[in-house]
């Protein structure tokens, strides 16, 4: 297909104020007579609150203060249940949990006074680990600890055991991650008799923080506004639990009658807010002598912390990734999200696959091993292709070529010649080198039947001068959704993309087109953007104002005429879930997305054996995206995606004492720096996708699956030490190599 | 605490700008710049030094304003985000960062740029090695920092834009 617009690397629509330092993030904005909020927590894991006391040598009287007795509606942070208070009552279940709430125009005040409130808690025993919440050494949460479980069955894997070759099994882990935008959480709340109250603030979903609003109030859906503002990155740590600062904002405006701003500072934003599910899984895994797959059993558990929150979706896809891009007749998984008493973790870019697509892919490296063959002969052996089905029995019609995706990353990489060039000069030296891949998929949009659920919408309107205003939910947090957005409305009406106008995500503005998640906005979103600048265009055509082929002043001319004789141009786009897909939620069985992504990452390490320190000298990723709507985007969430994944491979390690991270600060939790990611290099294979804007795919979580494995089994390659956790901090390297040679 | 002092005059050059602050001596650069002067576009990221997003230059050097308390400014002169373009005309190194993918969620940009100005006076036309080097007290967590060395490169060379 030819296009104008789309495939074309259009400046970021938002970068001149961005450079300039003009774009407005939430703590830029101030408004006349606002003071500054601030949260007491909890210090205890779970316990009993007995008494709150304001101590001090505090001018208390001018403090505004809120606990949990003065919410006027329900105390919940209304998300897919409402478990979660929004401010403890008389049971708190995890450290840092919100107790009270404090308000005073002068910030340095207000954190004196947040300390000199005292909260007495009766302590009442805790969990903190997968494994006690599963023996249920205590249960902390329902009846069982169990948030949600799953079960996937394909096939007859009982009927495999006997007659299988061999049979390997692995135990995996992976740690907590912690989001770290450079913008920490933020929120203002402003409550008026006249408009009710509204919200600003740094968030990816405005209808979520909508939703938990009204009935914290009990107000009806047209007196809770919600603004997003300039966001500093979210990577799902701005998913949910805005949601909860929103809440806490808007009590003290509410009860304070002026305008609140809360700002986290980095620590308080690490120590309380959401971070990703650490894991655990099994993999028992037959395989035919020459490395069929025969039967994968795989055992999946994340720990949800204290509260549900998003749990039982994020357990949802990291089941489904959990079998990879592989086909095989036989497949068994189970999984479940448990409780225990940490603040509750939450979505993070890859949501639940990059836990288990760790798991699958050291495992098969490992399977590789045992069964004497080399790990991409494994692969190949057992790479989906079109007709075959996932675990869910999703049956691929799309056109897949993951043995092509191989062969473009090997070759790209260099990736024989080093592991050949490798194996002489290690035995020389203690600096240890290995190259390593990983293979996956990720699908793209909500799960099964969620967006049908959702029931998207996206609205475009005309101005008399031609200018295309499109009105959507979807938030810009850097990926780039002002710009693509852009492109696909100019594309289909023929213009410029500076034609177009991405109205600011408000919700008193813009239709709800969803959550800003789960690789959606480009494919599920982008299609409706599209679909509403085609009915504006097909109201010019037929109103005979315009006829096809048109230049784009002709375009201006008939808005404008159009305008004036009817009234409006305007347009509603809503979605239509695509023919023969279907969904199975009870037997989790099915079409688990429209469409994947498929990559092949190759990373080469050198681990010098001395310290256990790793380098990721060079890093490969290529992928099939459908069509790359912005290349210059497109390769900068995937190189962004690999950096945030190599961090979560070797660096960031959030260190747990009694359910609280200790290490939240950017000094002692560890991202990576300019010195740290080597140049990433990044390679789309395009197959345009029929159901996505001028074929796109989803592409926003997919680097977050593949790069820690990869670089896993290039540490293993390089050194032979039997890697199964991460991060693959020097200490827990040197363990792993001391367990290996021991 | 800032409060527990008595304010005193400092006087320093802000983007060309002379200007008399009366401040506690122990005031954060980086508050007085947001606060007072409402120059937003330097941002704070840690509030510890370590990301960078309130970074500025102080007589030439690249400084973190979350550390620095306003008492040593006093005579300095400071250069910021918004003292960067050259009125509408914006340097090649931002123009660089809007073409080539430099900048995404935009919050570390104005240290960024900052950084790269610094690193681009010390050297024209720096080495790999010597952008990594000059950038690494600046983190951004969504570009993995390739389009950020582009965008320098780019800056330095002219290159033309991306297709």
């Amino acid at each position: 297909m030819k296009t104008r617009v789309i495939g074309k690397s259009v400046p970021r629509k938002e970068g001149r104020e961005k450079v300039t330092g003009r774009a407005r993030y939430v703590d830029d904005l101030t408004f006349p007579g606002m003071i500054y909020g601030a949260t007491v927590r909890s210090a205890v894991p779970r316990g009993r609150i007995r008494g709150i006391y304001f101590e001090g040598d505090i001018p208390w009287k001018e403090f505004t203060v809120v606990t949990a007795k003065d919410i006027p509606g329900k105390n919940c942070v209304t998300l897919l249940i409402e478990d979660q208070p929004c401010l403890a009552s008389e049971f708190v279940n995890h450290p840092e949990e919100p107790i009270v709430l404090l308000a005073h125009p002068d910030k340095h005040l207000l954190e004196v006074a947040r300390r000199a409130v005292r909260i007495d808690i009766e302590p009442l025993p805790a969990i903190f680990t997968i494994g006690d919440s599963r023996a249920r050494r205590r249960v902390v949460w329902g009846d069982d600890n169990i948030f949600k479980s799953f079960h996937v069955e394909k096939g007859n894997v009982d009927s495999v055991w006997a007659a299988a070759d061999r049979i390997v099994e692995g135990d995996y882990e992976t740690g907590a991650q912690e989001q770290l935008y450079i913008e920490p959480q933020g929120m203002i709340a402003r409550f008026s008799a006249a408009e009710g109250l509204t919200v600003w603030g740094s968030l990816q979903c405005p209808y979520y923080v909508h939703k938990a609003l009204m009935p914290l109030f009990g107000l009806p859906k047209d007196r809770v506004r919600v603004v997003q503002t300039e966001t500093g990155g979210g990577f799902g740590g701005k998913e949910e639990y805005p949601s909860m600062i929103a809440c806490h904002a808007a009590l003290l405006a509410w009860k304070s009658g002026k305008p609140v701003k809360i700002i986290y500072d980095r620590a308080e934003d690490m120590a309380a807010t959401t971070k990703r599910h650490p894991s655990r899984t099994h993999h028992r895994t037959a395989v035919t002598r020459d490395g069929k797959l025969l039967a994968m059993e795989i055992d999946f558990t994340i720990d949800g912390g204290a509260y549900e929150t998003l749990s039982p979706v994020v357990l949802s896809r990291g089941t489904i990734h959990a079998a990879g891009p592989y086909n095989c007749e036989n497949v068994r998984i189970r999984s479940r999200a448990v409780a225990t008493n940490a603040p509750p973790h939450g979505a993070f870019r890859g949501f639940g696959a990059p836990q288990s697509v760790f798991a699958l892919e050291r495992h098969l490296d490992r399977v590789a091993s045992a069964m004497g063959l080399a790990p991409d002969e494994l692969r190949r052996k057992n790479f989906i292709g079109e007709g075959q089905s996932l675990a869910v029995s999703q049956v691929i019609r799309e056109k897949v070529d993951m043995g092509r995706l191989m062969d473009r990353a090997f070759e790209l990489s260099g990736y024989h010649e080093k592991n050949n060039l490798f194996a002489e000069t290690n035995a020389r030296s203690t600096i240890k080198k290995g190259v390593g891949f990983a293979s996956f998929l990720h699908g793209a949009g909500f799960t099964g039947s969620g967006e049908e659920y959702l029931a998207s919408e996206v609205a475009a309107e005309a101005t008399r001068d031609g200018i295309i205003r499109i009105f959507a939910a979807s938030t810009e947090m850097g990926q780039g959704t002002n710009t693509i957005f852009s492109q696909i409305a100019a594309e289909t009406l023929g213009l410029d993309c500076n034609r177009i106008e991405i109205i600011q995500p408000d919700t008193a503005a813009v239709p709800n087109s969803g959550p800003t998640v789960a690789s959606r906005t480009s494919m599920i979103v982008g299609k409706l953007v599209e679909a509403a600048a085609h009915e504006i265009q097909n109201k010019l055509f037929k109103s005979e104002l315009l006829e096809p082929d048109y230049a784009a002043a002709d375009f201006s001319r008939a808005c404008n005429r159009y305008i004036e004789k009817f009234g409006a141009l305007a347009s509603l786009a809503k979605y239509e879930h695509p023919l023969g897909l279907h969904w199975d939620d009870q037997r989790y069985q099915g079409d688990a997305y429209g469409a994947y992504a498929w990559a092949v990452y190759v990373a080469e390490v050198s681990v010098d054996t001395r310290t256990a320190e790793v380098r990721v000298n060079d890093f490969v990723a290529v992928q099939e995206v459908g069509r790359v709507i912005n290349p210059v985007l497109a390769a900068g969430q995937i190189e962004g995606g690999i950096a945030q994944g190599i961090g979560f491979a070797l660096y960031e390690n959030v260190v747990w004492q009694e359910g609280r991270m200790v290490n939240n600060q950017m000094t002692n939790y560890v991202m990576p720096t300019s010195m740290d990611v080597p140049r990433i290099r990044v390679l789309f294979e395009e197959v345009p996708y029929a159901g996505g804007p001028a074929g796109a795919k989803g592409i926003g979580e997919l680097p977050l699956d593949g790069t820690a494995p990869a670089i896993a089994n290039a540490i293993a390659h390089s050194t032979g030490a039997d890697i199964t956790r991460l991060p693959i901090t020097p200490e827990a390297l040197m363990e792993m190599l001391e367990a290996t040679h021991a | 605490m800032p409060d527990r002092a008595s304010k005193i005059r400092v006087h320093c050059r802000v983007n060309g700008q002379a200007v008399t602050l009366e401040v506690y001596p122990m005031t954060r650069l980086l508050d007085v710049l947001r606060e007072q002067l409402g120059l937003t576009g330097t941002k704070e990221g840690c509030g510890e030094g370590e990301c960078g997003a309130c970074a500025v230059e102080i007589d030439g050097a690249l400084v973190n304003t979350c550390l620095v308390p306003i008492a040593q400014a006093e005579g300095a002169a400071i250069l910021t985000i918004e003292g960067v373009a050259d009125g509408v005309n914006l340097k090649a190194i931002q123009e660089a960062f809007i073409n080539y993918g430099g900048a995404q969620c935009g919050i570390c940009t104005p240290g960024m740029i900052l950084a790269v100005t610094n690193l681009l006076a010390r050297h024209p036309d720096p080495t790999d090695l010597q952008i990594r080097e000059g950038l690494a007290g600046n983190l951004c967590r969504c570009t993995g920092y390739t389009k950020i060395f582009e965008s320098v490169v780019a800056a330095c060379h002219r290159a033309e834009r991306p297709a």
